[in-house]
Parts: structure tokens; C-alpha cells; sequence
């Protein structure tokens, strides 16, 4: 297979092609053009990322060796040869420290024979594949643009271009006719040129262009119909919600530039420095915590959610793309990218409790809770999203790093699936998306119900689902942990499994069961919106198989079949040693029943009727936990009318009346005053005294009054000389006496 | 050609736009497309010459003076006639040469009231020779008559062209950037008086030559340098405009003519900058040392303060006025913390914010001339009227914020970063402190924008302007003279070396200065 590996920057290159020729000539060759410019870049863009796939699985199964794999390691920190030399010593002995089974330039080739065809456990280190070109350079140092591929990249290039394609595909049939068309297209492409961008940065300073530009696209799409205010307003609450979070991002991305020395943004550098003994575990908790506020704004956790719901307001195929599956899993990817810095900083290794799996798993619960309240299809699905966010925030808290992106992988592909099946449903029923509105689908729509049961029961962690092996993988790391449990971690969890089940059997009973009560005449959506629903569904069902355990309730499949996400996209290099939890036959059973569960009191409050209705108006806690949540915990109110209010009215006001009145008052006030000594000096010292003077002294003094006429003629040009002269005078004194 | 260029190379493009201007001051007012074609000939032939000192400028040996003309002028002073260019004058050139023929590109349809092209174009042509001049001076006396020549034209240019508070804002300008001139004119000539002494032509003089006065300055004691830098802030700091001393820029800018907001924008206010890069902070660097944390915190007030005030406003033009403020506190705050990093970034930040703000008054003034208008609250649907100005728009704005891959960003971020470390020996914790709240202002930078985008581009247009037939999109010479802006801003975006290369020698050379001979 030909080698892509070296060459990836063609993927997102290729995109950004497509967004320049869809700008500038979308709207002259027509809508059939632009949609078709759009999927064949995607097209190729997944045929591309396939094959560096294909590369990097091979590069695993024969890591380089020798003079090749110094050569990478010198690479992958960014560094010139000479100096890469020890550095990337360092590095080994980094790895090595932690435990990991190493291979240093001249090791590895004895070692590699050895290694190579390992079962699935530990094996040996495979650097990153980083190309780099000089980007910029200050103060004498070089800064690099690159790309790095690991298995990751790898996973996260197929992931957003399977997505993207079938979204391209699918927005065919749903914005046809659409005023801006072309404009979303354009929009869509750059968005993926963006978010492929992000996910191959070689070093910190790129992923923060990548996930800026990811938020433009997102801040244009939301507020893709303009026209009306609640879109735009949308538009600027998700831009600026994310800016507040950025604020961390950018501190971040510097704190962690200067702890591992001030020379380079290299991603992988900065790890290993976060990892070697001589970090300064402080500065990297403080630099974690920093980029983690860049986290809690993209990937919606706890509290800077509440833009992600509000973002629903764009066309349903973008929340699939940007808002579900790929770009609010930027965040999770900074924390899986940057696992080093998170690791040291926040001690995952050795503590039970820290912020960022304690924020993830309060955010599962949060956004859960909510997801009850919401009567818009979309909206619960955004919560759903919300809170599936925080479990993975929470799993590369408590260690569980594959488990955390594996569920990433799994997660993108049945919401993607929910939300195109919301499309489609809403597509059928006259564009509302309000479950009060919709009931009894599933005849009317035979296929858009079926994929989205598969993606709910994926969702709700049913098992042979994808859901279900990535959650249990998450509850078995935050139940094992590393050096201990991460107990109300696992609670959190577990508390969630069940939220999950009963909210997505609500949305799904609401939807599709019962009597219609809308009035339009739904109808089955066209091939063109069904076909990704079925393929989506098809991953939702099979992707799950990709990290299928080493022992299933005693199911021991060979080596070369399980845990294979484990084995080529966690990284082994510039990476701390986790211990990985092994499946847990016991918690795999009790969260299946907690799902179950959910999923049979759903079934029976909303299907049959039964349980308390109505408990809302009659018990006055139940109404006050109602309201409570219906009002999103106050906290829209706190940013948009307390901080947000305050800021645009009374505080900017009050700089501007500041700016007016007092610094311009002082301003007027000295050129009032000086016009007024002046007149006074006029009157009484040139009139009086002087010109008295002068004409007393007569004809002698001629060339004098000449001079003062000439100062009183009021030309700008006069003055300014005399402040010349006055300044001449003023620098004589001062030099005389300093 | 080489040898051509250096010794006349520098000259030449400075005095060649009065030249253009003589041309057109014997030829009658009446022949306006006479006065048009002979001023953007002007201006293209000076930004000709100024692409070949360009291409043959030694890049490898940026932090050098090149071109270097040193000849006697007025002898009795010992003041010369010194030019030269190096890496940190060059992108300022490179941005003067550019905006200049696009200024007058703008203007061909666009005269403001009362028209009379003639007097408008030698006056832009004057500037030219001023804000050129300033960039290549070596000498404080010639960079001082360059930096005051300046001023004339621009207040004639409010003063008679601006709009209906003309005559306040115009006198305001002049008389508040003259009490800066007067200040650091004082300043200048205590620096020659203080200063030590050369051999010239076996006479001890003292010397203006800004190459060898870091030297010679440094016996100066510490009391009087820091009023001489004091000096220099004064008129360094009105220019740029720095927090409290802005209150010129709002209405110099709501009145100025848009041509006049966009050269005083992209070029003017950079003097400002330029004089603490080049003369204040090298020459002093131990007062430098004692000013910086001042200067930094006014340089931080301002990005807050000015962002707030934008938040305020409800007239296009003055909101953008005071972005200005904001931007150039983040210029000031990298020029504060005395590292590479920062003045790289104060450099970046200059041009970055002449092509994004000037972008910006460009696109006011033609909504200007389509509504007539530009209160915020009477506009809206822009996008709607005019797809292609709405489209610009929100680009600019989107520069303007500071968004990553557009030039903004490189202004902005590196002036964030170097602030974590800041040179020689200043109080690591109070620049860390500024460096955070500078971080905030980022936030507030995208809200204002953004609101104001919203409300003018967004929406839909109001009952007013529903159909008003002056709404036509973007013309002809507006796509001439914004296209090269629109572009540069990616490239920039993309590509910072293009500038951080060019500059990099320079500012090394200029940190090694004050490191030297600081602290």
C-alpha cells in the first residue's frame, strides 16, 4: 500500500480546496455542482484517511528500527538532529522509567523481532509519524508547522470523515432548496478541512488554530438562517461561551510552552517533559486546569454547557456533524492528545478524586437530568450529548484513556445516527421538531425507526451494542482505576446508565409509539436521508466489536482479535503507563440491568400510562425539581442576564460615561482653561503691560510688535512654533537642573 | 541598481510623493482626473522603488541597517541626514507603500464633501512623505520633523473633509498630539545635552545619531532618564493612543474622512509604537526597565477599558475607534514585557491591526456613503442588502477578534505569551497578573464585534433601507483597494513568517541592546 502517511497534510489541504472553489464558485455553477464538489472531496478524503490507517496498522505490526526509528523519534519532537539526539534519549529513558517496554535507537533492533507479533498486551514503543516544515521563527527559534499520525489521528480522521460524507450526502435531500445552499456547503467543507486540521496537529499552537477555526464554522452554521434573531443569538452565545473557555486554552498552551522550556509547542515534547521526573508537577496541574477551561466550553461539561443545546438552532445535519459527533469531541481529543501533561498534572495515576473526573462525571448527571425536561427531539439529544461528553471527560480522568476514546469513536456514530434520524423525522412532520407534535412514527416510518431504536439502544448501553462495550469499559477503569477506584466516579456512572436508558426511551416511546397527534401526513424519507441512517446504524451495531474484551465472561478470542482499538490507537510513546481495567463481568451485568431498567419505567410512564403523573402539580418538591430543571439550574439566566447583561449595559456604559465626562472633561477642561489665561494674559500682559511697553518705547521697539502681531494671527502653524520654541526653553531649564 | 538604490534608493521614495505633489499644484483644481491619475502614479512609482529596495534588501542580515545614507545637515547641531532600513522599519514601509495607492484607489469615487480632489490627494501624498520618513529616519531630529510633518495634513484632512463636529475634533487631534511632540521634543533634546560626547571633524559634539546614542546614553543618570523617557512616553504614548490619553482617537476618527480613518488607522498610530521600539526603549533601556510595568498596566486598562467603551457605543465608527484603543493595548502590552517575543508580536500587531482595523473603516465608510448613516440601531440585514460588504464584514470582524489563522491572532497571542516571561528585571507575578486579564479582553474583543455584527449584519434590513436603491453591493474600486488587504490578512494568517523572519534580526539585535546595556 502506497505510503500516505508522510503525505496527510493532502487531507485537510484537499477540504480546504473544496471550501475555496465552493466560495467563489458555488453560486455560479449551481446547487448540483456544490453538493458534488463537496462529497467528492469528502470521498477522497476517507479514501485517504483509510489508507493511512492502513499505514499506521503496519507501521504497529513492523515498528521501524534502527537508524529509521531514531530518526522518528528525533522527528516527533520537533527538534533538529543535533540537539535531538539527547533529547530523544531523555525520552526513551522517560518511557522507560515508566514502565513501559522501550526501544531506544540501538535497542531496537535487537529487541523488535521479539516484540513484534505480541498479544495484544504491551508492546513496544512506535513513535508518532511527524512531518514538519518551519512555520514561523522568533528570537532565533524555529517553530514547526506538522502533522502527527498515530493511531488517534488515525481513528479520528475516518471517524470525521465517515460523518462529514454522510451528512454532505444526506444535507442533499434536507436543505434542498435552502437560500444559502451554497454557502453551507462551503461552510461544511471548511469545517471539515478545520476539524481534520486539528486532529493531525503536530504541535499545540496549530490545534488552537484548528479548534478556533472549528468554532467559526460552528458560530456560522448555527446561525445559518440569520434572519432570525433566536438563530443569531444562538450563533453568539456558542462563540462566546467558547471564547470564555479559550481564555483557559490560551493560558494553557502557554503554561505548558514555558514548563517544558520555552522552545517548542511539539505536542509530543511537551508530554514527555510532563512526564519525565524532573516536571514541575504544579505548573502542570495549573497548566492542565487551563486548557481543561478550554475543554469545559468545546466539549460542553459542566458549567459552560449550556451553549451546546441553544447550538441546536442550525440545520439538523450540522448538530449530527459539529454539535454531536465530531467538533464538541475536540475538547475530549486535547485531553487524550496532551494525556501527559493531564496526567502528571492532575496525578491520575495516584489519586482517587481530582477535578477534571469529577467534573466529567457530574457533567454525565447534569446533562442527563435535563435531557427529561426537553419536549424538542433535538434538545434531548443535545443533553444526551452533554451528558455522554462528561462520560468521557470522566474516563480519561480516572485513567481509562482507551476506554475515554473509544467511546468517542462509538459515540459519534449512533448520535450522528439519532440526530439524522431527528432530520428525518422532523423532514416528514413539517419541520417541528417538538415530541408533543409527533407519536406513532414507527409505522410511517419504518426505517428512520428502526436505525434510531439501534442507535437509542446503543446509546442506552444495550448490550452486543457499541454503546455498551464503551461504557462498560469506562465503569471498569473508574471501578478499577489506577493505584485506586475512582469510586464516585463509578457512582456518577453507573447513576447515568440509568438516566441514559429511561431519557432516550421517553424521546423514543414519544416519538414513535402512540398515536399521532401532529398534523402533518409523515411519510418515509427519500433513499438519499435513509441510506446514511442505515449505515450509521450498521456502525452503531458493529464498531462496538473493535475493542471486544480478552475475556468475556470466559470468551477468550485469540490475541489478534481482541482489544484491537486498544492495541493501535493508544499511543506507546511519550505516554504514562496505565494499568487497563479487564472487563468486569459484574459491572457489565449490573449496568445492563440499570439500562434495562430505564429503558422498562420509560416503556411504562410513558407508553402505558402508568406511575405518578401529574406528581409535577401536586407535590410542591417535585414542582420545585421540575422548574429547576425546566430553567436549566438558572445558570442561562446567571450568564446571559447577570454577566452578560451587566458587562453590555451598566459596566460598558459606565466606561463610557467614564470616557466622556472625565477623561474628555479633563481634556475641555485644560483647553477651556488655557483659552481663558489666555484672554487673560491677551488683555492684561500683551494689551496692558507689553504693548504698553511698547508703545512707550516707540519707534525702537518696531520689530517687536511686529513679532507679536504675527503670534495673534490665529494660524495653528503660528502656535505650534511658538510651542516649539517654548519646548526649546523648557529642555534648556532641564538640562540645567537635573 | 544596487549601488543606485544605496545611495539614492531610500531618498527617493521618500521625497518622490512631493514630487507628485509639486506636479499637482501648478495644474488647476478643475482637471480632477489629472490630479487622480498623477497621485496614484506617484504612489505606485514610490511603492515601486520601494519593492526593489525590497528585493534587494539582505534579508539574512535584517538586524543591519541597509541603504544607510549619513550625510551632514545641519552641522551646527551636529543633526544628519541619516536613512536607513532594517528589519523592524521594513514591514512598517512595506505597509505605508500599500495602503497609500489603495487610500487613493478608495478615494477615486468616494470624495467626502467638499469634493476638491486636488487638495485631498497632495495632502495624502504629503503624509506619504511623513509616515515614509518617520520609518527610515536615524536621526531624533529628522525622524522628528518626519513625525510632525505628519500632523498637518491630517488635521487639514478632518478639518476640512470630516464630518460635522470637524472643527473640534481636527483642533483636538492637533493640539493633544503637539502637547506629546512638545514633551518628547524636550525629551529628545535633553537626551543630545546629556548624552556623551563624539569627535566630529575634531570638535566633541554632542550627536542626534539614533545608531550611537544607546551608547552614548548611558551615562545618564538614572533621575534624569527616567523624565527623559517620561518625555518620550508622553509623545510616544498620545500617538499610539495609550489609556488615558485617547480621547483624541474616538472623534479624530468618527470625523475624520473614511480615507483620513484609514491611513490615521493603519499607519499613524503605529508612530506611536514604532518610536518605543526603536528610540525610547533602546537608547533607555534602564528607564525602559522602570517604566515597563507602568506602561504595561496602562497597556492592559486599555484593552479592557477600550473593549468596554465598545460595548457602549451606537455609532459604527466610534465602536471600531475604540477597538483601536483595545488593539494597540495588546501592541503596548508585548512592547512592556522587553523580550522578543513581545516587540515580534508589538510588530505583527502593528501591521495586522493597520490591514484589520483600516479593512474595518474601509467598510464603514462605504456604509456610510450607501446609508447614510451609521447608527447601529437604524442598520441590520447587510447581509441581506449587500451579500458581498456583508461578507467582508464579518471577515474583518473576524480578523479583528483575533481569531487564529487570520493576521490578528499573530498580534495578539504572542504579546499574551511573552507577558508569562518578561525580560530583564521585571516582576514576573504583575506581568502574569496582566497577562491573564489580557487573555479576558480576547473575550470581550469577540463580544463587541460580534454584537455589532449581529445587529449590522444580521437580521433583516429595516423598514428604511428595505429598498433603497443606494444599497448597491461592493464596487469596483472598492474590490481594487480591499482585495489586497482581504488576501494579505490570510496569507499573514498562515504564513506569520513572512513578517517574523524579516523582523526576527532585528528585534534580537534591539532586546541584545537593552539587555546589554540594561538591568
Amino acid at each position: 500500500m502506497f505510503n500516505m502517511i508522510d503525505k496527510v497534510w493532502i487531507i485537510p489541504a484537499l477540504m480546504a480546496a473544496s471550501f475555496l472553489v465552493i466560495l467563489f464558485f458555488g453560486k455560479r455553477w449551481g446547487t448540483r455542482a456544490t453538493a458534488g464538489i463537496g462529497i467528492a472531496a469528502v470521498s477522497i478524503c476517507l479514501l485517504l484517511s483509510v489508507i493511512v490507517a492502513g499505514n499506521w496498522i503496519s507501521r504497529v505490526n513492523h515498528p521501524p528500527t534502527g537508524a529509521a526509528l531514531a530518526a522518528d523519534v528525533i522527528a516527533a519532537n520537533g527538534l533538529t538532529p543535533q540537539t535531538g539526539e539527547t533529547i530523544g534519549q531523555e525520552a526513551n529513558a522517560a518511557t522507560k522509567d515508566s514502565g513501559e517496554t522501550v526501544a531506544t535507537a540501538s535497542q531496537a533492533s535487537s529487541t523488535t523481532e521479539a516484540t513484534a507479533s505480541e498479544h495484544g498486551g504491551e508492546h513496544e514503543s512506535v513513535p508518532p509519524v511527524v512531518r514538519t516544515v518551519t512555520w514561523f521563527q522568533i528570537g532565533g527559534m524555529q517553530f514547526e508547522m506538522g502533522t502527527l499520525v498515530d493511531g488517534l489521528a488515525a481513528m479520528m480522521l475516518i471517524t470525521v470523515c465517515i460523518i462529514s460524507l454522510l451528512v454532505h450526502i444526506y444535507s442533499t435531500e434536507y436543505l434542498h432548496g435552502d437560500v444559502r445552499f451554497t454557502h453551507y456547503y462551503a461552510f461544511l467543507s471548511l469545517f471539515t478541512a478545520s476539524m481534520l486540521f486539528y486532529v493531525l496537529s503536530s504541535n499545540t499552537l496549530q490545534m488552537l488554530m484548528g479548534w478556533e477555526l472549528v468554532g467559526v464554522c460552528s458560530f456560522g452554521l448555527i446561525g445559518h438562517w440569520w434572519e432570525e434573531k433566536k438563530n443569531t443569538d444562538a450563533a453568539l452565545k456558542a462563540f462566546l461561551t467558547n471564547r470564555v473557555g479559550d481564555i483557559g486554552l490560551i493560558l494553557g498552551v502557554i503554561i505548558t510552552f514555558f514548563a517544558a522550556g520555552g522552545t517548542s509547542f511539539n505536542v509530543l515534547h511537551i508530554n514527555e517533559y510532563a512526564l519525565s521526573h524532573s516536571a514541575n508537577t504544579t505548573l502542570l496541574l495549573v497548566g492542565a486546569l487551563c486548557l481543561f477551561g478550554g475543554v469545559t466550553s468545546k466539549s460542553g461539561q459542566f458549567p459552560l454547557h449550556t451553549w451546546l443545546p441553544d447550538a441546536m438552532a442550525g440545520p439538523t445535519p450540522v448538530s449530527a456533524l459539529i454539535h454531536a459527533a465530531t467538533m464538541v469531541v475536540a475538547g475530549v481529543y486535547l485531553i487524550a492528545r496532551l494525556y501527559g501533561v493531564f496526567f502528571s498534572g492532575l496525578a491520575i495515576g495516584s489519586s482517587t478524586f481530582h477535578y477534571v473526573a469529577f467534573i466529567g462525571g457530574f457533567t454525565t448527571i447534569i446533562g442527563g437530568l435535563l435531557a427529561f425536561v426537553q419536549t424538542d427531539l433535538k434538545k434531548v439529544l443535545a443533553y444526551s450529548t452533554i451528558s455522554q461528553l462528561g462520560y468521557m471527560v470522566m474516563a480519561l480522568g480516572v485513567g481509562a484513556w482507551t476506554a475515554g476514546v473509544f467511546h468517542l469513536f462509538t459515540h459519534a456514530f449512533f448520535k450522528a445516527c439519532l440526530f439524522l434520524g431527528a432530520g428525518s423525522v422532523s423532514h416528514a412532520c413539517h419541520h417541528t421538531f417538538d415530541m408533543r407534535e409527533m407519536g406513532g412514527l414507527r409505522k410511517k416510518m419504518p426505517i428512520t425507526h428502526a436505525t434510531f431504536l439501534i442507535a437509542t439502544l446503543a446509546l442506552a448501553g444495550i448490550f452486543p451494542l457499541a454503546g455498551f462495550w464503551s461504557k462498560d469499559e469506562i465503569l471498569a477503569g473508574a471501578a478499577n482505576g489506577q493505584e485506586h477506584a475512582y469510586t464516585i466516579m463509578l457512582i456518577f456512572g453507573l447513576i447515568t446508565a440509568f438516566l441514559t436508558a429511561a431519557y432516550m426511551g421517553r424521546a423514543y416511546w414519544l416519538t414513535f409509539w402512540g398515536e399521532y397527534r401532529g398534523h402533518a401526513k409523515p411519510h418515509e424519507s427519500p433513499k438519499v436521508i435513509t441510506v446514511p441512517l442505515i449505515i450509521l446504524a450498521g456502525c452503531a451495531v458493529a464498531f462496538g466489536f473493535t475493542n471486544f474484551p480478552g475475556n468475556f465472561f470466559g470468551i477468550k478470542l485469540p490475541g489478534g482479535v481482541t482489544t484491537r482499538f486498544e492495541h493501535f490507537v493508544e499511543p506507546t510513546f511519550a505516554f504514562p503507563p496505565l494499568q487497563h481495567a479487564e472487563f468486569t463481568p459484574w459491572l457489565a451485568v449490573v449496568s445492563t440491568i440499570l439500562a434495562a431498567t430505564g429503558l422498562f419505567f420509560a416503556y411504562q410512564y410513558y407508553e402505558k400510562n402508568r406511575g405518578p403523573h401529574g406528581l409535577t402539580s401536586r407535590n410542591k418538591v417535585a414542582h420545585a425539581g421540575y422548574t429547576f430543571l425546566e430553567n436549566k439550574y438558572y445558570l442561562d439566566d446567571l450568564y446571559t442576564g447577570v454577566i452578560a447583561g451587566s458587562t453590555k449595559g451598566p459596566i460598558a456604559r459606565a466606561a463610557n460615561w467614564f470616557n466622556q465626562n472625565i477623561l474628555d472633561g479633563v481634556i475641555n477642561g485644560i483647553g477651556f482653561g488655557a483659552r481663558k489665561i489666555a484672554g487673560v494674559v491677551y488683555v492684561f500682559g500683551d494689551q496692558l503691560i507689553i504693548d504698553g511697553a511698547v508703545n512707550g518705547s516707540g519707534r525702537g521697539s518696531e520689530g517687536a510688535g511686529q513679532l507679536l502681531r504675527k503670534i495673534q494671527t490665529g494660524k495653528v502653524q503660528q502656535y505650534a512654533s511658538i510651542l516649539f520654541a517654548g519646548a526649546v526653553v523648557l529642555a534648556g531649564v532641564l538640562v540645567f537642573v537635573v | 541598481m544596487k549601488d543606485f538604490l544605496n545611495s539614492w534608493g531610500i531618498s527617493l521614495m521618500v521625497f518622490l510623493p512631493l514630487v507628485g505633489a509639486l506636479a499637482m499644484l501648478v495644474v488647476p483644481k478643475a482637471k480632477e482626473q489629472y490630479h487622480k491619475v498623477v497621485a496614484l502614479a506617484a504612489s505606485l512609482v514610490v511603492g515601486f522603488i520601494g519593492i526593489l529596495l525590497m528585493t534587494n534588501f539582505d534579508y539574512d542580515a535584517n538586524g543591519h541597517l541597509q541603504f544607510v545614507v549619513d550625510k551632514a545637515w545641519i552641522p551646527i547641531i551636529n543633526s544628519r541626514f541619516i536613512v536607513g532600513i532594517d528589519g523592524i522599519s521594513l514591514p512598517m514601509i512595506a505597509l505605508t507603500l500599500l495602503i497609500v495607492p489603495l487610500c487613493i484607489i478608495y478615494s477615486w469615487k468616494h470624495f467626502p464633501e467638499p469634493k476638491n480632489p486636488k487638495a485631498f490627494l497632495i495632502l495624502i501624498l504629503i503624509l506619504e512623505t511623513g509616515m515614509l520618513g518617520s520609518f527610515v529616519a536615524q536621526d531624533l531630529i529628522l525622524f522628528f520633523v518626519f513625525f510632525e510633518v505628519v500632523l498637518l495634513p491630517m488635521y487639514f484632512m478632518i478639518g476640512v473633509w470630516g464630518g460635522e463636529k470637524r472643527q473640534y475634533a481636527s483642533l483636538k487631534f492637533f493640539l493633544y498630539t503637539l502637547f506629546g511632540s512638545a514633551l518628547m521634543i524636550v525629551a529628545f533634546l535633553s537626551l543630545y545635552f546629556l548624552s556623551d560626547k563624539i569627535p566630529v571633524n575634531g570638535q566633541m559634539m554632542h550627536s542626534f545619531d539614533m545608531r550611537i546614542l544607546p551608547e552614548l546614553a548611558t551615562g545618564i543618570s538614572t533621575g534624569a532618564a527616567l523624565f527623559i523617557f517620561g518625555g518620550m512616553f508622553m509623545g510616544f504614548g498620545i500617538k499610539v493612543p495609550m489609556f488615558p490619553f485617547h480621547t483624541w482617537l474616538p472623534d479624530a476618527h468618527t470625523q475624520a474622512p473614511t480615507v483620513g480613518s484609514v491611513i490615521l488607522a493603519a499607519v499613524l498610530l503605529k508612530l506611536g509604537t514604532y518610536g518605543f521600539i526603536r528610540i525610547a526603549i533602546p537608547i533607555l533601556p534602564g528607564a525602559a526597565e522602570k517604566w515597563a510595568p507602568f506602561i504595561g498596566l496602562l497597556a492592559v486598562i486599555g484593552i479592557i477599558y477600550g473593549a468596554l467603551c465598545c460595548l457602549a457605543q451606537t455609532d459604527m465608527k466610534r465602536l471600531i475607534a475604540f477597538s483601536s484603543v483595545s488593539h494597540m493595548g495588546f501592541v503596548m502590552l508585548g512592547i512592556a514585557t522587553l523580550t522578543t517575543f513581545g516587540f515580534q508580536a508589538a510588530i505583527f500587531g502593528m501591521v495586522a491591526h493597520g490591514l484589520i482595523t483600516g479593512m474595518l473603516f474601509f467598510v464603514a465608510g462605504s456604509t456610510k456613503d450607501r446609508y447614510h448613516t451609521l447608527d447601529i440601531s437604524r442598520l441590520g440585514g447587510m447581509l441581506k442588502s449587500m451579500p458581498h460588504m456583508g461578507w467582508i464584514l464579518g471577515f474583518s470582524v473576524m480578523a479583528s477578534l483575533g481569531l487564529p489563522g487570520l493576521a490578528g491572532f499573530w498580534g495578539e497571542f504572542p504579546a499574551i505569551l511573552s507577558a508569562y516571561n518578561p525580560g530583564l528585571g521585571l516582576n514576573v507575578a504583575f506581568f502574569r497578573v496582566l497577562m491573564v486579564i489580557a487573555a479576558v479582553g480576547t473575550v470581550l474583543a469577540a463580544a463587541y464585534l460580534l454584537w455589532l455584527y449581529q445587529r449590522v449584519g444580521f437580521g433583516v434590513p429595516s423598514k428604511e433601507f428595505e429598498d433603497d436603491p443606494h444599497l448597491h453591493d461592493v464596487s469596483f474600486t472598492e474590490w481594487l483597494a480591499w482585495t489586497p488587504m482581504l488576501v494579505l490578512i490570510v496569507v499573514l494568517g498562515f504564513m506569520p513568517n513572512i513578517i517574523f523572519k524579516v523582523t526576527d534580526g532585528a528585534v534580537s539585535h534591539t532586546i541584545a541592546i537593552v539587555n546589554g546595556l540594561g538591568g
